[in-house]
Order: C-alpha cells, then sequence, then structure tokens
C-alpha cells in the first residue's frame, strides 16, 4: 500500500475534527475524498503533508511514518499537495513559483524535464513565465498551482478542490488533465465538492462526514449508492 | 547648492546606515509579522563588540586600517548573527504559536534584556573610538567638499545592500525567505523549512545591524549603550516609510530618511533633527501606511 492512515485523530485547539480516520490508496490509484463543507477534507490532507498534527493515530507512505516527519521532509519523500484556494506565491513570477515547486529536488536534468513537461501541459503557464503569479486568471493560477505541485516529482499528488471557482469548460479540462498525470504514473487523492465529475474520474472513493468516514467503495459503487445519490449528487 | 550638496552626500551616508538596519526589521517582519524591538540594541552590541574587538586584537596594526577593519566588520557581523539566531531561539520560536502580543512583550523584555547587558559590562558612558583609524581628509568634487570617510561608509553600506539583494533575488534560499514571506503555509508544501528560513533572516539581519553599529562608532568616534533605541526607531520609520516587509523598500526608505533629516538639520533647525524623523513616521502612518513600496509589492520581503 503507498499510502495508509490509520484511526487519525486530529485536533484544532480542543475541538476534535477527525475522529480515527481509516483510509489507504494503492500505487497508481486516483482516489477521491468526497464530503461537505467542514467534513474535515483539507484538514486530512493537510495533516497528511505534516502542515496540521494528529494528535494521535498513524500516516504511512511506503511504511514510512509521515506523522513523525516535518512538512519539508514528506515533500522530499514524494508527497506533494495542491492546496486549497491555490495559494500560489502571487508576487514571484510564475517561473519563480514552479521552481519552488521544485525545491526539494536536486538534479537540474530532471527539474528541467519536469518544467518542460509542466510548460507543455499548460501552454499558457510558458506564455506567462515572467508574469507575476497574481496577475494571472484564477484558471491560470489553478493551473500553475498543479504545475508547481508536479515540479516537486511527487509520487502521489494530493489535489485539494482543482475546480473550486472554476468555469465548467476549465474543470473538465483540469480534469482531464488530472487523468494524465495520473496515467504518467502519479497517484492521486482528489478532493473534491463536484463529487458527480470525481467520481467519474476516481477509482474508489471515500464519503466524509464531519470527521468520520462513513461510506467507502468503488467510484462506480458510490455513483449507485442511493445516499450519496441524494447527499452529493443532488437527488439525481 | 554647494551646503545642499553637502548635506544630501552627508544624508547618504547617514542613510545607508539606517537602511542596514531597517533591513533586519522588515526581514523578520517579512516571515514572522513581528517587529523586532531587540534589533537596534543588537546593533548597539555590533558596535560595542566591534570597539572590544578593535582595542584587543589589534587587527589595523597587523593588516593595516582598511584590511583590518574588513576583517573586524566580519567578525562583527558573525558574533552579532548568532546573538540574533539566539534571540529568536529564546525568545520568539517558543511563542511561534502564541499570540502575537506574547511575542511583541518578548521582543520588549530581549531588548530592556540587551540594554541592561551592555550597560552593565560597559558602563553607562559614551565609549569612545581610536580616531586615528581611518582616513580623515575630505576630497573636492564639483567643489562640494566631501570626507573620504563618508565616502567609505557609503560604498560599504551600498556593497552590502547589493549582496543582499542579489542573495535574495538569485540563491535558492533567497527565494525560500521571499516565498515564506508571502505564505507560510505554501512555503512548507514546496518543502522549504519555514525553521531554517527564519533562521537565517535572524542571521543576516542582525549581521547587516551589527556592522552598521561598528560604522557607527567608527563614524562618529563614539558609542552608548543607548544607541540603539534612537537608531532603531529610525531604522523602523525608515522601513515603514519604504513599506515593512519589503527589502528594497528598507533599502530606499533608509536613504530617503537620512537625506530628508540631514536637509531638515541643515534648513528648518539642527534641533529638529530627531524629529523630523518621528514626524515622517507619523505622516506615512496617516497618510500611506503601507510605504513607498507597499502597495505595489505589498507581500514581498
Ligand atoms: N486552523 C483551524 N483552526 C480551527 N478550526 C479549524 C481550522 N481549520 C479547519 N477548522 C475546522 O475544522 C473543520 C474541518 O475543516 P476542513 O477545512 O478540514 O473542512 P473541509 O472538508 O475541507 O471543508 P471545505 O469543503 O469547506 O473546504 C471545520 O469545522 C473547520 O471549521
Ligand atoms: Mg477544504
Amino acid at each position: 500500500m503507498l499510502l495508509r492512515v490509520e484511526n487519525l485523530t486530529v485536533k484544532y485547539g480542543n475541538v476534535e475534527v477527525l475522529h480515527g480516520l481509516n483510509l489507504h490508496v494503492a500505487k497508481g490509484e486516483i482516489v477521491t475524498i468526497l464530503g461537505a463543507n467542514g467534513a474535515g477534507k483539507s484538514t486530512t490532507l493537510m495533516t497528511i503533508s505534516g502542515l496540521v498534527r494528529s494528535s494521535s493515530g498513524g500516516i504511512f507512505f511506503h511504511d514510512r511514518p509521515l506523522h513523525q516527519l516535518e512538512a519539508h521532509g514528506i515533500v522530499g519523500l514524494g508527497v506533494a499537495q495542491v492546496p486549497e484556494g491555490r495559494r500560489v506565491f502571487t508576487t514571484l513570477s510564475v517561473r519563480e513559483n514552479l521552481h519552488l515547486g521544485a525545491f526539494t529536488q536536486t538534479d537540474p536534468a530532471l527539474i528541467r524535464r519536469n518544467l518542460d513537461w509542466v510548460y507543455e501541459m499548460f501552454p499558457i503557464l510558458r506564455t506567462r513565465r515572467s508574469q507575476l503569479a497574481g496577475t494571472l486568471s484564477g484558471g491560470e493560477q489553478q493551473m500553475l498551482a498543479i504545475g508547481r505541485g508536479l515540479m516537486a516529482n511527487p509520487k502521489i499528488l494530493l489535489l485539494d478542490e482543482p475546480s473550486l471557482g472554476l468555469a465548467p469548460i476549465l474543470v473538465k479540462s483540469i480534469f482531464s488533465t488530472i487523468r494524465e498525470i495520473n496515467k504518467s504514473g502519479v497517484t492521486i487523492v482528489l478532493v473534491e465538492q463536484n463529487a458527480r465529475l470525481a467520481l467519474k474520474l476516481a477509482d474508489r472513493g471515500y464519503v466524509l462526514e464531519t470527521g468520520r468516514i462513513v461510506l467507502e467503495d468503488t467510484a462506480k459503487g458510490l455513483l449507485a449508492d442511493p445516499e450519496v445519490r441524494t447527499a452529493y449528487l443532488g437527488g439525481v | 547648492m554647494q551646503l545642499f550638496l553637502e548635506q544630501l552626500t552627508n544624508g547618504l551616508a547617514v542613510g545607508g546606515i539606517y537602511a542596514l538596519i531597517a533591513l533586519g526589521y522588515t526581514m523578520v517582519y517579512g516571515v514572522l509579522k513581528l517587529i523586532n524591538f531587540a534589533h537596534g540594541d543588537l546593533f548597539t552590541i555590533g558596535a560595542y563588540l566591534g570597539l572590544t574587538l578593535l582595542l584587543s586584537l589589534g587587527l589595523t596594526d597587523h593588516l593595516g586600517p582598511l584590511a583590518g577593519i574588513a576583517v573586524l566588520a566580519a567578525m562583527v557581523m558573525g558574533l552579532v548573527a548568532v546573538i540574533g539566531a539566539l534571540l529568536e531561539r529564546v525568545a520568539y520560536r517558543p511563542l511561534r504559536t502564541s499570540p502575537r502580543l506574547s511575542a511583541v512583550v518578548s521582543a520588549l523584555g530581549a531588548s530592556i534584556f540587551f540594554q541592561n547587558a551592555v550597560m552593565l559590562l560597559y558602563g553607562a558612558r559614551f565609549r569612545v573610538f581610536p580616531h586615528d583609524l581611518l582616513p580623515t581628509t575630505a576630497i573636492t568634487l564639483f567643489g562640494v567638499n566631501i570626507p573620504v570617510m563618508r565616502i567609505i561608509l557609503f560604498a560599504t553600506s551600498l556593497l552590502l545592500m547589493a549582496g543582499l539583494y542579489a542573495f535574495v533575488q538569485k540563491t535558492r534560499t533567497g527565494m525560500a525567505i521571499r516565498a515564506a514571506a508571502i505564505d507560510q503555509g505554501a512555503a512548507k508544501l514546496m518543502g522549504i523549512d519555514v525553521n531554517r528560513v527564519i533562521m537565517y533572516v535572524f542571521l543576516i539581519g542582525p549581521a547587516l545591524g551589527g556592522v552598521a553599529g561598528l560604522m557607527v562608532g567608527l563614524y562618529y568616534g563614539q558609542i552608548n549603550f543607548t544607541m540603539g533605541w534612537v537608531y532603531g526607531l529610525k531604522a523602523f520609520t525608515a522601513a515603514i516609510l519604504g513599506g515593512i516587509g519589503n527589502i528594497p523598500g528598507a533599502m530606499l526608505g533608509g536613504l530617503l530618511l537620512g537625506v530628508i533629516e540631514a536637509m531638515g538639520a541643515t534648513y528648518i533647525s539642527m534641533a529638529w533633527k530627531d524629529a523630523i524623523s518621528f514626524l515622517v513616521l507619523i505622516l506615512i502612518l496617516i497618510f500611506r501606511p503601507t510605504g513607498i513600496l507597499g502597495e505595489r509589492v505589498a507581500d514581498k520581503v
């Protein structure tokens, strides 16, 4: 198993927001985590990335305990995240943002190759490479955030609501890019509000409700599940 | 006109010093959103350490005045940098997740501690630098008399600022510092060790502030344990003037404040020299709190 989350409990101050979460991701999979606002999806990803500390339980990547590592060490192992709200470095150029994505990488040839790959995937970023990231459109910023994540040469990429605030046509294109990234060998964990699209893309999925996994199935199974249909797919 | 140009060179020389100190405020503010109130005292410590090393090592005898002082400056920078990094470890890091006010109180406490430590070690009276070290001559340029010392001072600050700018713009660590100043969380997601970035900032800022202390000692010939207060406040004004958190802003703000002050002292009244700086601070806070470069590149270090 590439990534295992075991009985993960997370508190903000005295408030427990994840109550013993269990999930796993196999190599090569696309796994989606669905859930309403405030269910704890971002918290789960942030805890995997080491920005939020767990109060109990464990996170294992290739059997290495991530919960004992600092955030920067986790990226170095090949776990990258594209955070909710993009969080590009607005006053740095597109090129600098991408190079920051490769901060843990030491092989210049590999960095070069990944940069070419990102520019090929998102040609607009090449055109805009000298522009400040804050001046990009929302969609372009999302592309930059994904490209920046890929520059870390990740084995697993955690994507937090990549469709947030994008026009439907752009969402489609971002999702097909995610599939492409996955085909190139990167395992994907996808947090989404857009449950229908996410389940069409994913192999498996988890449904998170107020800090607990309440459902876990193949994407097909979840798409057909009556409860999922009413709660997350608009009852159709 | 001649008086104006003379005061301009004077203002730039002093402004260079303000700029060096201001960089420390601005860089720390950039990554921690904290005003390091003890920074002015690190400047004082630089001056006193410089004097002690100057008197005890005899570097200027062995190496000649210029090389001797260059080595001395490097030593002061190194020592004050270490003190700065220790300050961060002891006074700020434990409070990283506490409410902001705790860190502010801790900063004020550190300032009082340093000031008293210097007073206890060196006494409360003015201490005098040997004044036969550096050239006291002046050169005449376009009919304007410029003391050589002033030129050396200004050139040194420019060199240090250029070095810092290149470091921040061109190196991996410099890029990490800029990224952490914009969004610490996102910087961590890039694999940047933010604690290390903060340590670098607390090495670089105090190193520049410390060497500024030495420069003031050499330029004016005398130092006092409270000197960090006035210089600190002026450099802080310079940092705000340029846009706090902004590195080129601190450089510009420092030079500008030096010139404003020199002009004010000449054309308004010598007695009002310090008041003018604080007037600048108040006006900036009222009319343009983001400073000169603050808006365009608000969250750039
Ligand atoms: N830094 C924080 N401090 C305190 N509470 C927090 C913090 N971050 C999140 N929370 C709380 O934890 C819970 C889970 O938040 P989280 O951001 O993980 O939800 P989410 O599933 O990602 O929601 P959304 O779909 O809105 O992004 C929420 O109740 C939220 O208010
Ligand atoms: Mg979220």
